[in-house]
């Protein structure tokens, strides 16, 4: 035990002495998470649309007005043909063309119906799907207004309430998400790498050669980072709280509970690719290429996973951020317990042991 | 001249003799290629509802399942109370609750007005949005039958009404394939051209061979050229693979013209190897120089306009996509895959994307000069 010790105190003087490093470390996930909290958003605003105005009456303008003060749209004006439609399109800009017919409040006076044309540049689907359904929502709202005389019989009106996140702020669910993709990375790298680089500098022989037991050289080195990462957890939530104003409804203490579990997965999954590599660099690629992707795409935090075809889902379960993010979104932002994370907790625990027994396995194995 | 080409040679082989490195270079993406399509997938159907039906009348009867013809929701069950539903709100088995109050029909009819209750899990903005407005326009339209059916229509319509038409250009399935395959295409592009420049010069300088370079008389410039353009051809195999997979599996043929796409990505190129370079300039370890990559990459990527929308970003936030190459191979990506942009089109980030290359590039030199 007192070896031990002297030998993390050893790794902590190590990693502390790289400032660079160190700087790097803790500078990232707080750079990050500010950046990504406040600029993800899956909202819709600002969106640049073109209203092509072929009627110039006073219902059109009084729509087009209505676009106008929504934070949504910034207008620009312009009388075009189909043709040069697709030519602003091709320049890149424009998301939307909003076409008012000739003769459209006279369609609307006489024969009650009239037609608004809404073309949309569907190279990006959600936003062309948002845009529409918020312009139709603005057009309906210009419909309701001019209706207002008269009583539509038989309305449903339906009311929403929106669970959670009532300003459907983007950092909800990109914040746990965040959190759970550098954690993981973090982790995963720093572990991965420091251990692979004692091999390829041959210093690992030497360790191994110590009365020093090596399966405690391992950890031994993956400690220092459990602390570091544990810092780092502290730091995003702090951030998360007074900087994104996001709130931590859970247990605090819950919360910081799972994050030492994911984090002790991730050092063992560093721990496992350091033991399959032999080269600094292809550690670093198979921790970062073959990592990075996947965890952005599985955890959920950008794609819903009941989305994917089923082989992908199944896939998505061996991803450890995948489970972290259910628990960080469950803790901080629906307020939940153990009670109701217990299946995800043990399936990270399970992962970890199951690392750690492969891990030391073939870790034997090299030593034969 | 010569030179470069004994470097080049020199490269090239050290590069195809470590086959783990091959490996990674050409599998890795190419298995991400396939695969990363088939998950990003945001469009919104099989939306979770539980419905809360305190009526139990006909009409509560025909909207659900009108609700559920529609196709973009997956009935999770009926709950009888509100509580119970939005425990499945709790546990992610629901996304939506819909509860009709007691009374529903009767109300409908006797008062001609009735409110309905939609509840929506707004952790996730994008379902939370669309599934809102789907359920809402469903209403809307089951609401017209009812009124069909209750009132004798005259021939027009008695009240004004807008109809609103849309159409979807580019891609008018809404095929979420198309739209995301191109940009996975950029970034797996540019991930492997940084991060392989990053790491190299980095590496001579950990193992020291960096300065047996350093004493010979190559210049600077031509060592430089000497680590670029081994990851420039790479990369732009890669990007020809991508091109031909997305054609094979996705049928994304370009609209518009190679030519374009393949001038466009060359400089692009040019700018993310740059960048590499000139990181490794700065570290002293691999490790440091991953790091710092991985922390740029993230920025990139997410910043990139690929999964959010630029537009929707803090003023701050989209200066930062300005300096953001990632942003403009994307943008350029779709505009002449997908619209047919040509060569005007692309003129601006074409631009921008030179400038930078030679900014990058230029100061990767300098700085490398200085390590001497």
């Amino acid at each position: 035990m007192k070896q031990f010790i002297a030998f993390v105190k050893k790794e902590f003087f190590h990693v502390l002495r790289d400032r660079r490093t160190l700087l790097i470390l803790f500078g990232m996930p707080i750079a990050q998470i500010l950046i990504f909290g406040f600029a993800l958003t899956n909202e819709v605003k600002d969106s640049e649309i073109l209203v092509v105005d072929y009627a110039k009456d006073d219902a059109s303008q009084q729509i087009i007005a209505e676009i106008a003060a929504s934070r949504y749209f910034d207008i620009r004006n312009a009388a075009l043909t189909h043709k040069e439609i697709l030519s602003t399109f091709q320049k890149g800009k424009i998301k939307a063309v909003v076409v008012f017919p000739s003769d459209f409040n006279r369609d609307l006076l006489h024969n009650n119906q009239a037609q608004i044309q809404i073309i949309t540049d569907a190279t990006d689907i959600n936003t062309a799907n948002m845009i529409t359904n918020y312009l139709t929502a603005i057009i309906k709202d210009y419909q309701t207004k001019i209706n207002e005389n008269l009583t539509i019989p038989y309305q449903i009106i339906p009311e929403t309430r929106m669970l959670y996140n009532p300003q459907l702020k983007g950092a909800h669910g990109f914040v746990p998400g965040v959190m759970a993709l550098v954690l993981m990375l973090v982790s995963v790298m720093m572990t991965a790498i420091s251990i692979v680089r004692e091999k390829e500098m041959g210093t690992m022989e030497i360790l191994l050669v110590s009365p020093f037991k090596p399966v405690l050289v391992i950890f031994a080195k993956a400690f220092p980072y459990l602390i570091l990462s544990l810092i780092n957890v502290a730091a995003i939530l702090f951030l998360s709280v007074f900087a994104l104003e996001l709130p931590i409804k859970g247990s605090l203490l819950l919360l910081f509970g799972e994050s030492t579990l994911f984090i002790i997965t991730c050092l063992a999954l560093g721990i496992f690719i350091s033991i399959k590599t032999d080269s600094q660099q292809i550690a670093m690629l198979i921790s970062l290429m073959g990592m990075l992707l996947p965890t952005m795409m599985f955890s959920g935090f950008l794609f819903p996973i009941e989305n994917m075809p089923v082989p992908l889902q199944v896939i998505s379960n061996i991803i450890p951020s995948k489970w972290f993010y259910i628990i960080v979104k469950s803790i901080m932002i629906k307020g939940l317990g153990i009670a109701a994370l217990w299946k995800e907790t043990l399936i990270l625990a399970g992962m970890t042991l199951f690392l750690l027994a492969i891990s030391l396995k073939s870790f034997k194995i090299r030593l034969q | 001249m010569r030179t470069l080409r004994f470097l080049l040679r020199k490269e090239f082989r050290q590069i195809f003799r470590d086959k783990a490195i091959l490996t990674l270079i050409f599998f890795m993406p190419v298995i991400q290629f396939i695969i990363m399509p088939l998950a990003a997938d945001y469009e919104v159907r099989n939306v979770n509802l539980s419905v809360v039906d305190n009526d139990k009348s006909t009409y509560s009867q025909k909207l659900i399942s009108k609700v559920i013809a529609s196709g973009y929701f997956k009935l999770q069950g009926y709950n009888s109370s509100f509580k119970e539903a939005f425990q499945l709100i709790e546990s992610d088995k629901a996304d939506l609750i819909l509860e009709i109050p007691h009374g529903f029909e009767r109300n409908l009819i006797r008062e001609t007005k009735q409110k309905l209750f939609v509840a929506v899990n707004a952790i996730n903005g994008t379902k939370a949005n669309l599934g809102g407005a789907y359920l809402s326009t469903i209403i809307g339209n089951f609401n017209a039958d009812i009124r069909m059916q209750l009132i004798q229509q005259p021939r027009f319509s008695q009240f004004p009404v807008i109809e609103v038409v849309a159409s979807n250009w580019f891609n008018p399935v809404l095929n979420y394939k198309v739209f995301i395959v191109p940009g996975i295409l950029a970034i797996l592009v540019t991930m492997i051209g940084g991060f392989l420049t990053a790491l190299n010069i980095v590496k001579e300088k950990e193992v020291g061979t960096i300065e047996q370079i350093n004493v010979t008389p190559i210049k600077k410039h031509i060592f430089i050229l000497g680590k670029l353009i081994p990851f420039w051809v790479l990369a732009m195999i890669v990007f020809t693979i991508g091109l031909i997979l997305a054609r094979l599996i996705y049928g994304i043929v370009p609209i518009g013209s190679l030519l374009v796409l393949y001038v466009f990505i060359a400089i692009y190129l040019l700018t993310v190897l740059g960048f590499g370079l000139l990181v490794s300039t700065f570290c002293d370890t691999q490790q440091q120089a991953m790091f710092i990559m991985f922390f740029f990459m993230m920025l990139f990527i997410l910043l990139g306009g690929l999964f959010t929308s630029i537009d929707s970003m803090p003023y701050w936030a989209k200066l930062i996509t300005r300096i953001n190459p990632v942003r403009y191979m994307i943008e350029v990506m779709r505009m002449v895959i997908l619209k047919g942009s040509g060569f005007q089109d692309v003129l601006p980030q074409m631009a921008i994307v030179s400038l930078m290359a030679v900014i990058l590039n230029g100061w990767a030199i300098l700085n490398y000069k200085k390590t001497n």
